[in-house]
């Protein structure tokens, strides 16, 4: 019973600070208040037992990820303050809602589907989401899309080292911030 | 407080207590201590020189390299994990072990294309 008040809880934390995430004007503010959405996130993986799964989403997405945004937004001319050209029209803001909408019902629809009210037992002595379950299926199963994740990251390691390369070969416009 | 869910509201139990120990402590502090705003009180503190222009600068785009790094390898770390508590357990042989070897070998490619193109110093 607990977990579920406390699923709901994160449940309404997720989705309040996602719903401030989108409608902020600051946007550092933005980027902080996706640290508080992906940690609920994280947060409701740890009540559904999945340890591993949340922990990743604790070091990749609210470490890594978030900070990628960070350095994203120091590296452009974002400025500090509110930018009023965020403002969105209101025909875009519908459109925004009607998608929004649409995608919670397919994920909505289709997971009630999927799952029919099965019951899974969450708490047993090596919980489903336990890092050897993980590994195991992992290095049984899909060995290669594994493999070929570590292409793709080189992949996109040496497009974000030629991008920042361009302009340090280009002595001329440096000092230009 | 025992099982997965004991030893995590331990954890919890833990935040929360923290978390009351600040407020306590800060909302302590406010009450007791006399409040005199304003004048340069306000001002950013800048090592106690008059800070110049605003608070936001644009960095050059040779550091976004090493954000993506830090991407890069912990993608890498957290595949370490669950291969760590696998590949020597009875099924997985020295197959899982060279695959994890390949992985972190085409990182290490990468990393090597980073540090010729001289992308690592810190300028």
């Amino acid at each position: 019973m607990t977990v579920e008040v406390l699923f709901g809880l994160l449940g309404v934390v997720a989705t309040g600070s996602a719903l401030l995430v989108v409608t902020t004007r600051q946007m550092v503010h933005a980027a902080l208040w996706l640290v508080v959405t992906l940690g609920a996130v994280a947060g409701c993986y740890l009540l559904l037992s999945a340890e591993f799964v949340a922990w990743v989403q604790v070091l990749i997405y609210i470490g890594a990820v978030v900070v990628l945004l960070l350095f994203g937004l120091m590296l452009t001319r974002a400025p500090i303050g509110a930018s009023v050209d965020l403002d969105a029209s209101m025909a875009q803001r519908l459109a925004a809602a009607v998608v929004a909408g649409a995608t919670a019902g397919v994920l909505v629809v289709s997971l009630v589907d999927a799952f029919r009210g099965e019951h899974i037992a969450l708490e047993t002595d090596r919980p489903r989401g336990h890092s050897s379950a993980v590994g195991a299926a992992l290095f049984r199963d899909w060995v290669l899309p594994f493999e070929v994740l570590s292409v793709l990251l080189l992949a996109a390691l040496v497009g974000a080292i030629v991008l920042s390369r361009r302009d340090v070969s280009e002595p001329a416009e440096r000092g230009v911030t | 407080m025992d099982g997965f869910y004991g030893g995590y509201g331990l954890v919890g139990l833990l935040l929360l207590v923290g978390v009351l120990f600040v407020t306590v402590a800060f909302v302590a502090n406010g009450l007791l201590r006399p409040t005199v705003p304003g004048g340069d009180k306000t001002v950013t503190y800048e090592c106690g020189v008059d800070p110049v222009g605003e608070g936001w600068a644009q960095n050059h785009i040779r550091y976004y390299v090493f954000a993506y790094l830090y991407v890069v390898f912990a993608v890498d770390a957290i595949y370490l994990f669950p291969w760590a508590t696998v590949f020597a357990a009875p099924g997985f042989g020295a197959a899982t072990l060279v695959e994890m070897f390949v992985f972190i070998g085409f990182l290490a490619v990468g990393l090597l294309y980073a540090w010729k193109k001289g992308v690592l110093s810190w300028v």
